[in-house]
C-alpha cells in the first residue's frame, strides 16, 4: 500500500516581515498507515510549520505534498478544505471545546458541515457516541466540558477528532496542557487508537512523551537531524499500573510512618 | 444558624433599622416641619388609599416600560450583529450610539412628543432610548470576544458563518448579554417613570408613575408621594428579578459564574 502521507523536498518561506523566513529548509517524508509519529524540536525548529502543511492549513512554497495519493498542490481552497475534512482530523494542546455543549455535541461539530451534511441525525449521532466509546467516554456523554477533568476533556476532542474517520490523526501537543499522570492516560488512548490501526503524528517538545510513540523525528532549523524508532518505548498501560503501585506503595509508607 | 435564614435576616434587620430611623427622625422634626418625611405608617396609608390609581399607574409604566425594552432587546442583538461583523462598521456607528445615550431624556421627551404624541407610544419610545445602549455594547462586546482557538476550528470544519455565529458566538456572547440585560432591566423602569413625567399623558385611562408623582407632588400630598417612589422601585426589582431567574435559566449549566455541586 503506498504511504498515506509522502512529503518531497518541502520548502516554506514567510515573506511577510522585513527579512524572510526559511522556517522549513527540505524535508522529504513518508508516513505509512498505522504509524505513530512524534515530531520533536525546539521552538523555531519548524516543527510547528511542517505540521500546518501536514494539516493543509498552509501550503508549501516549495515542494509536494501528496495526501492519500492527492496532490494537494492541484486543488484550490474549497477543494482542499473538503480534503482536510475528509483525510484529517486534529487534536489541540488546548482541547478547544464549546464551552456550552455536551460532550457528544462537541464530538458532533465536524458532522455538521462539508461531506456529513446529507447525512442524518441519528446516524450523526451514532458515529458521535461511538467515537466517545472508543475513548471511554460514552457515560459522560451528556455532560459539559466544565463537568469534565482535563484529561476527560482532551479525550473527548480525541473523540471529535476522529470522528470523520480520518486518514491520519494530527496532534499538536495534546499532553502540552496535562499533568504527568493525565499525560500518561491521553497517551493511552492514543496507544489504543494506533493499535486499531489509526495513523497519528503528534508534535511535542517532552521526551518522555515520545516514547510513547513509535517514530521519533526531530527537527532543526528547518530539517529533519533524526529519523528514528523510539528507544525504550513505553506502553501507557503499563505505565499507569506502575504509577498506580507507585502511589499505594507510598500510601503504606505514609501510613505506616504515621503509626 | 444555617446561612439561607442568615440571607434572609440580615436584609429585614437592616429593613427594621431604616424603619426605625425613619420614625425617629420624623418624630424629632417639629409638628409644622414634619410634612418633609412623612411617617412610615402614614406612607403605609398612603399606599392603601390610593391603590386603586397606583396599581393603575404601575400597570401604565410597566406597559411603557415592557414595550421599550423588549424593543431595545430586538433592536440591539440585530445591531449587535451588524456591528459584529467588522472594526469598521464599529467605527461609524458607535459616535452616535453614544449620542443617542448622552441625550438627556427630559430633552428628548418633548421631540418624542411631536412624533408620536404624548403617552405610551412616547414613553415606550423613551425607554427604548435609555435601555437600549448598554444592551448593544455589551452584546457587541460578547459577540466580539469568542475565543480565537475555537475561531480557528470553525474554520477549520468549515463551518459557514452563520453556524459560527449562532454555534460558537452567540452562545459565547450570552453572559455579555445578560450582564446588559440586567443593567436595561434596572434603568428600563427608571426610564418610562421619567418618560411618563415628561411625555405622559392622562389621557384615556391615566398616566403611569411618573405622571402620578407629578400629580401627586402638586397637590402636595407628600404621604402618597412617598407610596408612589416606593412602588416604582418594587416595579424594578420585579423586573431585575424576572431578568435574574431568565440569565440563571440559560447560564447556569455551563457558565463558570454559577458555582456547580456536581464537578
Amino acid at each position: 500500500m503506498s504511504p498515506v502521507v509522502q512529503i518531497k523536498d518541502l520548502h516554506k518561506i514567510y515573506e511577510s516581515g522585513e527579512v524572510p523566513v526559511h522556517a522549513v529548509r527540505g524535508v522529504t517524508l513518508d508516513i505509512h498507515r498505522g504509524e505513530f509519529i512524534a515530531l520533536m524540536g525546539a521552538s523555531g525548529s519548524g516543527k510547528s510549520t511542517l505540521m500546518n502543511m501536514l494539516g493543509c492549513l498552509d501550503r508549501p512554497t516549495r515542494g509536494t505534498y501528496l495526501l492519500d495519493g492527492i496532490n494537494i498542490d492541484e486543488l484550490d481552497r474549497n477543494e482542499l478544505a473538503d480534503l482536510r475534512n475528509q483525510k484529517l482530523g486534529f487534536v489541540f494542546q488546548g482541547f478547544n471545546l464549546l464551552a456550552r455543549t455536551t460532550a457528544l455535541e462537541n464530538v458532533e461539530l465536524p458532522m455538521l458541515y462539508g461531506r456529513h451534511r446529507h447525512q442524518s441525525m441519528e446516524q450523526i449521532r451514532e458515529r458521535a457516541m461511538h467515537c466517545l466509546e472508543i475513548v471511554g467516554l460514552a457515560n459522560r456523554f451528556d455532560h459539559f466540558p466544565n463537568q469534565l477533568s482535563g484529561g476527560q476533556q482532551q479525550r473527548v476532542a480525541i473523540a471529535r477528532g476522529l470522528v470523520n474517520e480520518p486518514q491520519v490523526l494530527l496532534a499538536d501537543e495534546p499532553t502540552g496542557n496535562l499533568d504527568s499522570k493525565t499525560s500518561v492516560e491521553v497517551m493511552g488512548v492514543f496507544q489504543k487508537l494506533n493499535d486499531q490501526g489509526i495513523t497519528i503524528v503528534m508534535v511535542t517538545h517532552e521526551l518522555d512523551i515520545a516514547r510513547y510513540c513509535k517514530r521519533n523525528l526531530v527537527l532543526r532549523d528547518g530539517v529533519v537531524v533524526r529519523d528514528a524508532p523510539a528507544e525504550d518505548r513505553v506502553i501507557a498501560e503499563h505505565e499507569m499500573k506502575r504509577l498506580k503501585e507507585a502511589e499505594a506503595a507510598a500510601k503504606l509508607t505514609s501510613a505506616a510512618a504515621a503509626n | 444558624m444555617p446561612r439561607t435564614l442568615l440571607k434572609l435576616l440580615l436584609p429585614a434587620l437592616t429593613g427594621l433599622v431604616v424603619l426605625a430611623v425613619w420614625q425617629a427622625v420624623h418624630e424629632f422634626l417639629s409638628e409644622e416641619m414634619r410634612f418633609l418625611l412623612p411617617s412610615p405608617g402614614a406612607v403605609l396609608q398612603a399606599l392603601v388609599d390610593h391603590r386603586a390609581t397606583l396599581w393603575r399607574a404601575t400597570l401604565n409604566t410597566t406597559e411603557g416600560a415592557l414595550l421599550g425594552f423588549g424593543l431595545a432587546v430586538v433592536v440591539s442583538v440585530l445591531l449587535a450583529v451588524a456591528l459584529s461583523l467588522s472594526p469598521l462598521v464599529r467605527t461609524s456607528l458607535y459616535p452616535y450610539l453614544m449620542a443617542l445615550q448622552m441625550t438627556p431624556l427630559p430633552v428628548l421627551a418633548p421631540i418624542c412628543v411631536i412624533w408620536v404624541g404624548a403617552g405610551l407610544r412616547s414613553v415606550a419610545l423613551l425607554t427604548f432610548v435609555i435601555a437600549f445602549f448598554p444592551l448593544v455594547v455589551n452584546t457587541t462586546q460578547g459577540l466580539i470576544s469568542t475565543d480565537r482557538n475555537l475561531v480557528e476550528l470553525f474554520r477549520l470544519y468549515r463551518a459557514r458563518p452563520w453556524q459560527r455565529l449562532f454555534l460558537l458566538q452567540v452562545p459565547a456572547a450570552l453572559p455579555y448579554f445578560f450582564t446588559g440585560l440586567r443593567i436595561a432591566a434596572t434603568i428600563a423602569p427608571i426610564g418610562a417613570v421619567v418618560a411618563d413625567m415628561n411625555a405622559g399623558s392622562s389621557a384615556g385611562d391615566g398616566g403611569g408613575l411618573g405622571f402620578q408623582a407629578v400629580i401627586f407632588a402638586s397637590q402636595a400630598r407628600y404621604p402618597a408621594l412617598f407610596a408612589t417612589a416606593a412602588t416604582t422601585c418594587l416595579l424594578g426589582f420585579v423586573l431585575n428579578a424576572a431578568v435574574l431567574a431568565l440569565a440563571w435559566l440559560s447560564l447556569h449549566h455551563w457558565h463558570d459564574s454559577y458555582e456547580r455541586a456536581d464537578r
